[in-house]
């Protein structure tokens, strides 16, 4: 019992500060990726070649004068971003990063904080709270542009969020029923990756999860042209730090579902063989840790692909924003469904 | 009617399908981004990185001494005149016995104010200089705070004994030989016309 609680606090401890690290380098990568892609050189003045930019970043943010509004909701104000960095914390919980590995004694120890079995819907229900952090922060400043923004990000989240929905719907049929995301990151071990299978449901839950994270092209909630700057215009110090840092751990953790979901977490093409070269047995640490390693990879160019298309396209107009959410990418979800239920009628996963 | 060349006729264009769709548009766009990834960078990284200066380029000036360390401007008024912005200002002394070893002739700028504000660094005060005393150099002048600052006087601009300034590159022997000649007009050399030895 004692070994399980330290196993599960060391997970907890190590999923925590990668999350946390990945996201203080993401703030610079951002920086820096928009300057590659802007002819610029971009930040590169803390620490060798602006390592420590990050650091320099929370220490000035840490530092800084601490507003709250006399108008605002004290509680609220400050449970706004504090609810918003839990929400984003929480969701990496139940992200498998890593194969089982067993000890020499023959236990068996998970790269995975839980696996509970709806851990899908666990992701849903937790990415939905959310969009709590968000409206309360902007509720809670009592101020127009705030509200505003908030406003916009709560309907866009929930807009978006059926879609999502939907498509996760077909992705679980196609793999086979389970909820857990262990069971369907194990079950495309064998080489083919969802995206085979779901082209389209992999479409839609990548432009939702770019509407859930509040990242360009729907960073409406935000928008420093329209709102002054969104639901976080009377924010301030950390707090307005912690908004702003929830924002890429969500893209961190959005960035691991998705890969997990699509595109084989840990497995890769020829992993199998790879293992039998370097003579690894099952559930040898190794396989745990290159699998890890792969599945790094695979969120790294996520997280890459995220700036690109942030550095790339300019912000939809609101009424825009729903349209696409409400017109198109929700019957075009329910087309994918209605598509995938057929083709796995065809290859017999599916009996009535 | 057109009038110009630049005018543009605003067109309703229906979008095409692959338009509609936006996702070839959008991987179109991301590919023109993708490209700047490997394009060379504008930026020059200041005060680690030095732009190539122009060998003869006009910075902040110098009043030069001889080769005994005497000051050689006389305070004859020339470069003031010469002077597009009128940034220049001084005014003359006369030298007493026993400073035959600070200043070169019997008259000298007591006083030399060049407002760094004003100044084009255009260098026509070094071509009037009939002494050889002004100078514009290569350095940059410093970033100050106060507007005041920035009217330099001959503390800053009269070179330091033991720090000389080189400016060889200004004193080529064209310029030179033009200087011997007294009452050549300046634009002689402009026209590019030869210049007649007397």
């Amino acid at each position: 019992m004692i070994s399980f609680i330290l196993i599960k606090l060391i997970t907890c401890t190590v999923v925590f500060a990668i999350s946390l690290g990945v996201a203080a380098y993401s703030t610079l990568w951002e920086r820096k990726f928009s300057a590659l892609l802007q002819d610029r050189v971009g930040p590169d003045r803390a620490g060798p070649k602006g390592l420590l930019q990050p650091l320099a970043d929370g220490g000035k943010m840490f530092f800084k004068e601490e507003i709250i509004p006399n108008v605002s909701n004290k509680f609220l104000f400050i449970l706004g971003p504090s609810l918003f960095m839990i929400t984003a914390l929480l969701t990496g919980s139940v992200i498998p990063w890593g194969k089982d590995f067993i000890t020499s004694s023959g236990k068996h120890i998970s790269f995975q904080i839980t696996d509970i079995n709806i851990g899908v819907l666990y992701i849903l229900g937790v990415a939905s709270i959310g969009v709590y952090g968000i409206m309360i922060g902007g509720w809670a400043s009592n101020n127009k542009y705030a509200l505003l923004g908030a406003i916009r990000a709560s309907s866009q989240m929930i807009s978006y969020e059926i879609a999502m929905g939907i498509s996760i719907i077909s992705l679980v049929i196609s793999t086979g029923g389970s909820l857990s995301l262990h069971d369907i990151v194990e079950q495309q071990d064998a080489g083919v990756a969802n995206v085979v299978w779901q082209p389209l449901g992999f479409l839609i839950f990548f432009i939702c999860a770019l509407a859930e994270t509040n990242r360009a092209p729907f960073d409406l909630p935000e928008c420093e042209s329209e709102l002054v700057g969104g639901y976080h215009t009377e924010y301030s110090s950390m707090k307005l730090g912690l908004y702003l840092f929830a924002e890429y751990i969500n893209m961190f953790v959005s960035s691991a579902i998705m890969s997990a979901f699509y595109f084989g977490g840990y497995n890769f093409p020829f992993a199998q063989e790879l293992y039998h070269a370097l003579g690894l047995q099952e559930g040898s640490i190794w396989i745990s840790l290159i699998g890890f390693g792969a599945f790094f990879t695979k969120i790294v160019i996520f997280i890459c692909v995220f700036m690109w298309i942030r550095w790339t396209l300019p912000r939809f107009r609101y009424d825009q924003l729903m349209n696409l959410g409400w017109k198109i990418l929700l019957p075009l979800s329910l087309f994918n469904l209605a598509l995938t239920v057929v083709i796995e009628f065809i290859r017999g996963n599916i009996h009535f | 009617m057109k009038l110009t060349n630049r005018s543009k006729v605003v067109s309703n264009k229906v979008m095409s399908t692959s338009e509609k769709i936006y996702l070839p548009e959008i991987i179109k766009g991301m590919l023109i981004t993708g490209s700047h990834l490997f394009k060379r960078r504008a930026t020059v990284k200041y005060p680690d990185e030095l732009r190539p200066m122009a060998p003869v380029y006009r910075g902040q000036h110098v009043l030069k001494r001889d080769e005994n360390g005497a000051e050689r401007c006389t305070s004859c008024g020339m470069c003031a005149v010469a002077c597009p912005a009128e940034a220049i200002t001084m005014e003359s002394g006369e030298r007493k016995k026993g400073e035959e070893h600070l200043y070169r002739e019997e008259k000298y700028a007591r006083i030399y104010e060049i407002n760094m504000l004003r100044c084009i660094f255009c260098g026509l005060c070094e071509e009037a200089c009939p002494k050889e005393a002004i100078f514009l150099t290569d350095r940059l002048v410093d970033v100050e705070f106060e507007r005041e600052d920035f009217i330099y006087g001959k503390d800053k601009l009269v070179e330091k004994i033991d720090k000389r300034i080189d400016v060889t590159k200004r004193q080529t022997i064209e310029v030179a030989e033009f200087k011997k000649i007294p009452g050549t007009k300046h634009n002689t050399l402009w026209n590019g016309k030869k210049i007649k030895g007397h």
